[in-house]
């Protein structure tokens, strides 16, 4: 099975702080991954670092066989259009509307004609469960879990091989949550998606997640599926697993 | 991107029918080539479409292959399970178009603008009554006055502007010197360059230009500073915790410019006459003793102090103007900059309203 993200010996320093001392993880193709770890642990930045936010202070990242410590911009281009990131909140775009939001990178990016523009985002839109009469608001008029889902769409709307969640699930209630993990686990078998989450659910963590990786204090504690949790200890996993 | 496609289509005939063997990926980015090279087989009686080639299909590409079947006569052919899930999703989901945006007749925009401009104007008059009493409870009750704000302000607004109010005030200075000492040289009427620096530059020039570098500086930060605020919720906060942003936030930036203001006012004064004096005394030969002689008996102080008076008007306008504005922005990140934009310009407009009725008060009061 191919490796999607390979990270390794990664170093993190934040002024003063070492956030990450030498982490070493893979994803592989198809796999829903899973980033988990207590708060400030560095998941997030983390996370970050894949999607080339952040710099690593050492160590390399390689994602779709690419090393993006070491990139040129062009390789930075196509990777971009490879992969789709939705934020915690949703972080779109504010003074467009929803359509507007999915539509922009297929208007960037593509030569496709604007009636196939619309058929796309409209099906984007109900594949993550909203309405298509929903489309003309604005971010600032809709709830904290629409703006969720609308990201999603956007981050889906190329299509890409590769889809980073960070908390996909929070800040919505239960129902939507699980519906949530439905919807990724489809995703992900219709289109081969290969999914890296943060996430603190921990419904989502056993129903959704194929293998995950625990951060805590600077190292990866464990990393592999859920039923082998129990076979380490740390603070994190004995409080977070077990009770 | 054609080369690409090119390599992902290939065309044949077999008997009246057109093959067309996709190969490699079929996805959002081959699609504009594909969907070029079906629309050229238009007339085709019978089109095959032969998946056993593809590697990859997404939702986009199976969208408009659905669309085709729609249209005309298609068969896919080797279609393996994966791919037929991915067209299942799709036409699970039927096609909804996306709503329109209504177009409205010119005179529903007008209505609607107007309606706007009215919403606008009673906002205002809240905002304005709404300050007043809150200025009406912190003078009945001085335990609200928040001095560390003010002070906060002051430094903010006044201190850290005296460079840039001094230079450009230093500058005009200079500037209108240099320009009458032309003139005056032509009639001999050196000395005269010092009662008219003196009385443009106390009276007008100092509380003008002083204004405008503030309402550019201080004004733009206010409106954007609470816009920001609002967008964040800090607002929101404070309300529910019981700090009231007309105390903690509102009262204490119009305090703090109405001092502020004078005090630059001053600065502005000195480094302008000093301009001025800088190039009397290189173009005229009018030494600093004198023209400092000439200052004080020909320019009355009075100049001066109505310089001054300007001074907490203009700051009362600039910093309500630039408070509002920020008050009225919206949830989004644009309205951040339309409103100081707005702000910065509806404050120097307001600023010179100000100063026009001004002149036109103190010259029928004979002043």
């Amino acid at each position: 099975m191919q490796q999607v993200i390979k990270v390794e010996n990664v170093k993190t320093v934040f002024g003063n702080k070492v956030v990450h001392d030498g982490l070493n993880l893979h994803v592989n193709e198809g796999e829903i991954y899973g980033l988990l770890g207590p708060s400030g642990c560095g998941k997030t930045t983390l996370m970050r670092e894949m999607v080339m936010l952040e710099h690593v202070y050492s160590g390399h990242i390689y994602v779709l066989g690419k090393d993006v410590t070491r990139i040129s911009q062009i390789q930075v281009q196509q990777l971009r259009e490879n992969w789709g990131v939705l934020f915690q909140f949703g972080a779109l775009f504010s003074s467009l509307n929803i359509a507007q939001n999915i539509a922009r990178p297929l208007v960037e990016y593509t030569s496709l004609s604007s009636s196939m523009i619309e058929e796309i985002v409209s099906l984007k839109l109900q594949l993550v469960g909203l309405k298509p009469k929903d489309a003309l608001l604005y971010p600032s008029q809709i709830s904290g879990g629409m703006k969720k889902k609308a990201g999603l769409a956007r981050a889906l709307a190329m299509d890409p091989k590769l889809l980073f969640l960070d908390e996909p699930t929070s800040g919505l209630d239960p129902i939507s949550a699980r519906e949530f993990d439905a919807l990724i686990l489809k995703l992900r078998d219709l289109l081969n998606l290969t999914i890296v989450m943060v996430s603190h659910d921990l419904h989502s963590i056993k129903g959704t997640m194929d293998r995950f990786a625990i951060i805590d204090n600077k190292k990866i504690v464990y990393e592999g599926p859920y039923e082998g949790i129990h076979t380490v200890h740390s603070d994190f996993v004995d409080k977070f697993f077990r009770e | 991107m054609q080369n690409e496609a090119g390599k992902a289509i290939r065309i044949y005939k077999e008997g009246n029918a057109f093959v067309i063997k996709v190969q490699g990926a079929l996805d959002i980015r081959s699609l504009p080539a594909f969907m070029e090279q079906t629309k050229k087989l238009q007339d085709a009686e019978l089109l095959i479409i032969d998946f056993e080639n593809m590697v990859r299909l997404d939702t986009a590409a199976a969208l408009y292959l659905l669309r085709l079947k729609h249209q005309k006569n298609v068969k896919f052919k080797h279609l393996g399970n994966r791919f037929l899930q991915t067209i299942e999703l799709v036409k699970n989901t039927p096609p909804q178009p996306l709503p329109k945006p209504s177009n409205c007749s010119l005179l529903e925009r007008m209505g609607y603008h107007f309606y706007l401009k009215y919403r606008f104007v009673v906002a205002l008059l809240a905002f304005l009554g709404e300050l007043f009493v809150k200025k009406l409870t912190i003078f009945l009750n001085p335990k609200y006055f928040r001095y560390k704000e003010v002070l906060f302000e002051i430094n903010q607004s006044a201190i850290k502007a005296i460079g840039i109010v001094a230079l450009t005030s230093f500058l005009v200075g200079v500037v209108i010197a240099y320009q009458s000492a032309v003139q005056l040289k032509l009639y001999g009427a050196n000395i005269f360059i010092v009662d008219m620096l003196g009385i443009s530059i106390l009276r007008e020039l100092a509380p003008m230009i002083t204004a405008i570098v503030i309402a550019g500086r201080s004004g733009s930060a206010y409106t954007a500073e609470i816009g920001a605020m609002k967008i964040t919720e800090e607002l929101d906060a404070m309300r529910t915790m019981g700090f009231d942003p007309y105390f903690y936030i509102v009262i204490p930036r119009i305090i703090a410019l109405s001092i502020s203001l004078p005090i630059l006012i001053f600065i502005a004064d000195i480094a302008g006459v000093f301009g001025g004096m800088l190039i009397a005394n290189t173009q005229l030969d009018i030494s600093f003793g004198l023209f400092l002689e000439r200052f004080s008996s020909v320019i009355d102080v009075k100049h001066f102090i109505i310089g001054e008076i300007k001074g907490p008007f203009f700051a009362f306008l600039i910093a309500t103007i630039a408070i509002y504005r920020g008050f009225m922005v919206k949830d989004d990140t644009q309205s951040i900059g339309k409103n100081t934009t707005k702000s910065v310009v509806e404050s120097i407009f307001a600023v010179i309203v100000c100063d026009a009725l001004f002149s036109v008060v103190l010259t029928n009061l004979g002043i």
